[in-house]
């Protein structure tokens, strides 16, 4: 039996005029124990999928189980076997961080005691803080209260709505390491994030976009399935650089990336000709190497194949 | 049962640490006592009124300067026909016409009877019926003086007409008043309030997935605003027993059961409410306008019920209120016991059953 599974899931949200597709027949399955991550850009439908499986919203169309457990009509067993951290921090800011901990201990039938040697390792760094108010806690520290509250009850699976949105880059990846360690409990992780950098954390990813599901599959294997040659280049105008580079025909796509633009070249074409190319064109400083592709150069592609 | 009273206590540390709140929650229903309380001992002094004397007679000159000695009144006008007396009114400034039928020092002297009709303006029914418990007094005073000096008692009937509000239904108590808004205002908006809060800080989405029942949220809400009521139920009574010296004629604990009765529809009205509102601002906004409002207007306590127009008297037997203002009139003033008011107690009982149930039917399991 699979932890997660979803079977052609719609949702849609009625507008003035027009109704909006949050999620367009998506079908994924997570096994049990897994690091499963859910990639994509703002707007992709993220937290509508992480609310069906929730069971905080139904389904247009399409099923979804958790354990087993179907969204709809067991949704009463769902709620007591996961664990939910919502995208915004959705704790109480004027309870102290002992007190919100209770207080989500006691609803969930436990105590702090019970459970403590879970949360340990992640609830240590703020126990120093106990007794200072939730609202007035750090971003990186409020995330550490909302998991530790989120585990308390000792889910079987945990659901994280974009953890590290907001969170600096040192507790963004003391943040994953807390993740790892709990995947070695056997708690099967859900977390979506809109960066596409911490997609090499899970075990697996899918990539969202508008609603879709372009690809799930490990990291490596996303990335060893880009097929194409990817060139980064800089000069001292970027801003021109990249408008060039828009225009040459022989260009498939070019974005920005970092310090680089990344150019994908259309079948044939020869590095030479780029260079010639912008040199025609009058940029110095000109660099032209070869990139790795990382996950988000694979999903810049497979958003441009799927536009298309 | 645990799992509850934590959810009861967070409740309290809520209320507890919002101290601005807390304190405007048990200061205003004291100062709403207190300047309610001083705008109706504030006596009706130095009236003007005016005199329509038909007699002219030794007597009625007398009567006449004893009015006008005392305090209260001052008599402005001498009329000369009681055509006068309607324009008299319509300029505002006299407040009560004493009329003295002709032959009235005669019929004292012959028949030891005389009448005098006093003729009140009650479009303000407390001035009007001050004034003229007031007029009858010194009326009294002055029968009980010749009196003495005669063999036979003298009586002076005072007549008095009330014009523009024939029944004086009006004449509100305001202590039952101020008990019904402030426990309107602060258990239907603020239950309404801290619930919707949670909905949008996004607790409520934490709460749902997890194993506590919805019912659960909701009550444990009710319980700490119960109790800040039961204060403001007592701190109420207290200072309109001790320093505005109303009496509370009937049961003590019949008068507050029936408060904590019309407390328990309050809340389950904010219960209603919040079902309802997405945002903190519309359950504040159908707190007010919805409950507030019809709770002022159409209860009886500012404007008699009796002289609205028929639609609206209708109106006024859908607001809780109305039936609670009646039942603290009764238990309070008139001092009747549950007998007298079972009608009004079953109407609340059943109102609150009914948004009660309405409440939990409509609370969400999910977002949508």
């Amino acid at each position: 039996m699979k932890a997660v599974s979803v079977e052609h899931i719609i949702k849609t949200y009625p507008d003035k005029k027009q109704t909006i597709t949050a999620l367009n027949d998506i079908s994924f399955e997570v096994s049990k124990g897994e690091l499963f991550g859910i990639i994509g850009p703002d707007g992709a439908g993220k937290t509508s999928l992480f609310r069906i499986l929730t069971t905080l919203l139904l389904p247009d169309s399409g099923k979804a189980t958790v354990e087993g457990f179907d969204t709809e009509k067991d949704y009463k067993a769902i709620r007591k076997i996961s664990g939910y951290m919502p995208g915004r921090f959705s704790l109480y800011q004027d309870l102290s961080v002992i007190e919100n901990l209770q207080f989500f201990a006691t609803i969930f039938n436990t105590s702090v005691e019970e459970n403590y040697d879970l949360i340990k390792d992640i609830y240590s760094q703020i126990e120093p803080f106990k007794h200072r108010r939730a609202g007035k806690l750090s971003g990186g520290m409020k995330q550490k209260l909302a998991l530790s509250c989120a585990l308390i009850h000792r889910p079987t699976i945990l659901f994280l709505d974009e953890p590290t949105t907001g969170v600096d880059a040192v507790s963004r990846k003391e943040f994953w390491e807390m993740l790892k360690r709990l995947k070695e409990q056997g708690i099967t992780i859900l977390v979506s994030t809109p960066y596409m950098d911490e997609a090499g954390m899970c075990d697996r990813v899918a990539l969202m976009q508008s609603g879709s599901i372009l690809t799930i599959d490990t990291p490596e294997k996303i990335v060893t399935s880009f097929k194409h040659t990817l060139w980064g280049v800089r000069a001292n105008q970027m801003y021109r650089l990249l408008n060039d580079l828009k225009a040459m025909p022989e260009v498939s796509h070019a974005y920005p990336s970092g310090i680089y633009h990344h150019v994908i070249l259309k079948n044939g074409t020869e590095k030479q000709l780029l260079q010639q190319y912008l040199e025609g064109k009058g940029h110095a400083e000109l660099e032209l190497i070869q990139s790795v592709p990382t996950i988000e150069d694979c999903f810049m592609n497979l958003m441009e194949h799927t536009d298309a | 049962m645990k799992q509850f009273l934590s959810f009861v206590k967070k409740e309290f540390l809520h209320i507890w640490r919002d101290k601005r709140t807390l304190f405007i929650l048990l200061g205003m229903p004291m100062v709403q006592i207190i300047i309610f309380g001083f705008a109706l001992t504030n006596e009706v002094k130095n009236s003007q009124i005016a005199v329509l004397d038909q007699s002219k007679d030794a007597a009625t000159v007398s009567l006449i300067q004893e009015l006008n000695a005392s305090l209260y009144f001052d008599v402005a006008q001498q009329l000369t026909s009681s055509s006068e007396i309607e324009a008299a009114f319509r300029k505002g400034k006299i407040k009560m016409v004493v009329v003295i039928p002709q032959h009235f020092g005669d019929d004292l002297q012959h028949n030891n009877k005389a009448s005098v009709q006093l003729i009140a303006d009650a479009s303000d029914p407390n001035v009007a019926n001050t004034l003229t418990n007031y007029a009858s007094a010194v009326i009294m005073d002055y029968q009980n003086r010749i009196t003495q000096q005669a063999k036979l008692p003298y009586t002076i009937k005072a007549e008095i007409r009330m014009l523009y509000n024939p029944q004086l239904k009006g004449a509100y108590n305001f202590v039952p008043g101020v008990m019904a808004m402030v426990l309107l205002l602060v258990c239907t908006m603020m239950t309404a309030i801290t619930i919707v809060r949670e909905k949008e800080m996004g607790t409520m989405e934490i709460m749902l997935v997890s194993p506590m029942k919805p019912q659960m949220v909701v009550f444990s809400k009710a319980v700490p605003y119960l109790l800040l009521s039961v204060v403001n139920i007592a701190s109420i009574l207290l200072l309109s027993t001790y320093v505005l010296e109303v009496p509370i004629n009937g049961s003590l604990v019949l008068l507050v059961g029936e408060s904590i009765l019309f407390t328990l529809v309050s809340l389950s009205l904010g219960l209603l409410i919040s079902s309802a509102a997405g945002s903190q601002q519309t359950a504040m906004f159908i707190s007010l306008v919805g409950m507030f409002l019809p709770t002022i207007m159409l209860s009886g306590f500012m404007f008699p019920i009796e002289n609205m127009p028929l639609p609206l008297r209708t109106v006024s037997n859908i607001v809780p209120a109305k039936w609670y203002y009646i039942i603290v009139r009764s238990v309070m003033i008139k001092g009747v016991g549950l007998k007298d008011v079972w009608k009004e107690t079953v109407i609340l009982t059943g109102m609150m059953l009914f948004f009660l149930t309405v409440a939990v039917k409509r609370f969400k399991i999910r977002l949508q």
